[in-house]
């Protein structure tokens, strides 16, 4: 499974009504809470073994599927 | 004597009339603003004949909404604040239970309201603060005015699937504000920053010390509770320097190696509560704020505001959990056994509160209120009402106050106190839904649904979305082609725990 596929597995569990692959501004837009965003940076760290920390958690790194994939796969390379 | 508690107004309007009392995203009001506004507001609530009774106030987190609630109260009225995320059926489970003729609503409302059970009164809030004050009929209004009128009524989980309405009286708000104020030390020169929403009674620590002393609220961008870099320098543009704001609040800076990056640099007042500090989250607040005070502040919505604190100013041991520490003046714990008699020094006892700080009951339902506000079993002489909080305590060795455990299903997760009963009875609504019992992960702080039926998770899921506010929706749901019982019968949710751990 490549990250976005694993991503969107995470992503689905936590908000199955969302169509994550469509959406573009789930923080502007609201669709992602602050709830969430804490959540999904824990599992995000577990199942892909990066650490993120204050800096990343940024709107822009969390309002797109392709912003989280970029944002994790930046922090894999490291 | 004070009977009222928006007489800190009249003094501070007239002190800092040009001060910034409260702000927000878009727009802030000073205190002559917010007193005028509140004048006018009253006038038109008067004069449309409401008087004694519950106003809904539908508005967006915003200093005019605050203003909406002091209008309320000087039309001798009293708030009962709902909020566009609360999903519209417990909305209506709130109307239902406390009829309201009238709501004050806003632009960014008034879609949604369309969408209630409400068929009252409709006032905008641009219409409602457009009246030029009469100061004869509000005096008139005022003179009549007894300590023991209801301020607000605040709506908590309730284990049967219906949300409790508390109501409190100005007494019991003016006793929590003084002595409050006494033990953080508020000023004129607090400036803080407000973190819990406007519906529930956390916010009276900001409100009324913000009025009390001249100082100034900021209410901070909900989103920023998700940024944690860009929240500490909000802090800092800010020159916020006391917060009192749920655990998982600051955890979400601390856990992020935000201090790495940035240091709240006029922070030097930290309350928190509502939950249990993690300790590594807290040394490393300590350790980012080695001059700050820090304060744990403990106490039941049906208790006005909180009604312990410790001060963290001595060591704790690795396992020691941070102590609830001691009442505030004027409040008593009385730590009962099972037998209605004072624990043993060491024992554990069930927390009761007693003091002006219990609230009047739960709105409209005498049999919850029965329940827990009762007659002092330590005194058979007069009547003496006091609140069982259903949360176990002890003393440790320093005599102060530990929290230990519930007595039932109530939990505490992300600042918000759930009864996991009322989202197993709206999970029981769902059609196709047999059976189902909630855990909680403590460690993970998680809420988990179990249950039998013929819906999938996702289908669930999405229903759920629909009736439960957004805190209490269960992190996963784990359906099951059987529920696990006891031996007699009952759902063993300790084997449901373990199992799914």
């Amino acid at each position: 499974m490549n990250v976005k596929e694993e991503l969107l597995e995470i992503l689905e569990e936590l908000h199955p009504d969302i169509d994550f692959a469509e959406e573009e501004q789930l923080i502007d837009d609201k669709l992602l809470d602050s709830f969430d965003v804490v959540t999904l940076v824990t599992e995000i760290g577990s199942a892909f073994d990066v650490e993120l920390t204050a800096a990343d958690m940024v709107p822009e790194n969390f309002n797109s599927v392709d912003a989280m994939v970029a944002m994790i796969e930046r922090m894999m390379e490291d | 004597m004070r009977n009222n508690v928006l007489s800190y107004l009249v003094t501070t309007a007239m002190e800092v009339p040009d001060k910034v009392a409260f702000s927000g995203e878009k727009s802030s009001l000073t205190f002559r603003q917010l007193w005028d506004g509140s004048r006018s507001a009253a006038t038109t609530l008067i004069r449309d004949g409401y008087d004694h009774e519950p106003i809904l106030i539908f508005m967006e987190k915003s200093p005019e909404e605050i203003c909406a609630f002091f209008g309320v109260i000087t039309a001798g009225c009293y708030y009962v604040p709902i909020d566009e995320e609360m999903p519209a059926s417990r909305i209506d489970l709130i109307i239902d239970n406390c009829k309201p003729r009238a709501v004050i609503f806003d632009d960014s409302t008034a879609e949604k309201l369309e969408s209630l059970s409400f068929t009252g009164a409709k006032i905008h809030y641009k219409d409602l603060v457009a009246t030029p004050a009469d100061g004869d009929l509000i005096a008139e209004r005022m003179d009549k005015a007894l300590d023991i009128d209801p301020i607000y009524i605040v709506f908590t989980s309730g284990s049967t699937g219906v949300p409790k309405g508390v109501v409190a009286c100005h007494r019991s708000v003016i006793d929590y504000v003084e002595q409050l104020s006494e033990v953080v030390g508020f000023t004129r020169d607090t400036v803080f920053g407000n973190q819990s929403p406007l519906y529930f009674d956390a916010c009276l620590k900001e409100l009324y010390p913000t009025i009390m002393f001249g100082a100034t609220t900021h209410l901070i961008p909900k989103q920023l509770f998700m940024q944690p870099k860009n929240l500490v320098e909000y802090l800092n543009e800010k020159k916020v320097n006391t917060i009192c704001w749920v655990v998982s609040a600051l955890t979400m800076i601390s856990a992020f190696k935000t201090f790495d990056l940035v240091k709240p640099e006029f922070l030097h007042t930290v309350c928190f509560g509502s939950e249990v500090f993690p300790k590594k989250q807290y040394r490393l607040w300590r350790e980012a704020l080695p001059e700050a005070q820090f304060i744990n502040l403990y106490g039941p919505t049906e208790a006005t505001g909180m009604s312990c604190y410790f001060r963290c100013d001595r060591e704790l041991t690795e396992e020691e959990p941070i102590p609830i520490g001691r009442p505030f003046d004027n409040t008593q714990v009385l730590l009962l056994d099972e037998n209605n008699q004072l624990a043993k020094d060491g024992e554990p006892g069930e927390i009761c509160l007693r003091g002006t700080c219990v609230t009047l009951g739960y709105y409209n339902n005498p049999e919850k209120t029965a329940e827990s506000f009762v007659q002092n079993p330590l005194n058979h002489n007069y009547p003496e009402i006091i609140y069982r909080t259903g949360d176990m305590g002890y003393y440790n060795e320093h005599h102060e106050l530990v929290f230990a455990s519930r007595k039932d299903y109530q939990i505490k997760h992300m600042g918000h106190r759930i009864e996991l009963g009322e989202i197993e009875a709206d999970v029981a609504k769902v059609e196709g839904i047999k059976i189902c019992a909630c855990t909680y992960q403590r460690e993970k702080d998680k809420i988990i649904l179990h249950y039998v039926g013929d819906m999938d998770e996702k289908e669930l899921t999405k229903s759920l979305k629909a009736m439960l506010p957004r805190y209490m929706l269960p992190a996963k749901t784990h359906r099951m082609d059987e529920m696990c019982f006891t031996p007699n019968g009952k759902i063993d949710r300790k084997r449901l725990e373990k199992e799914f751990s």
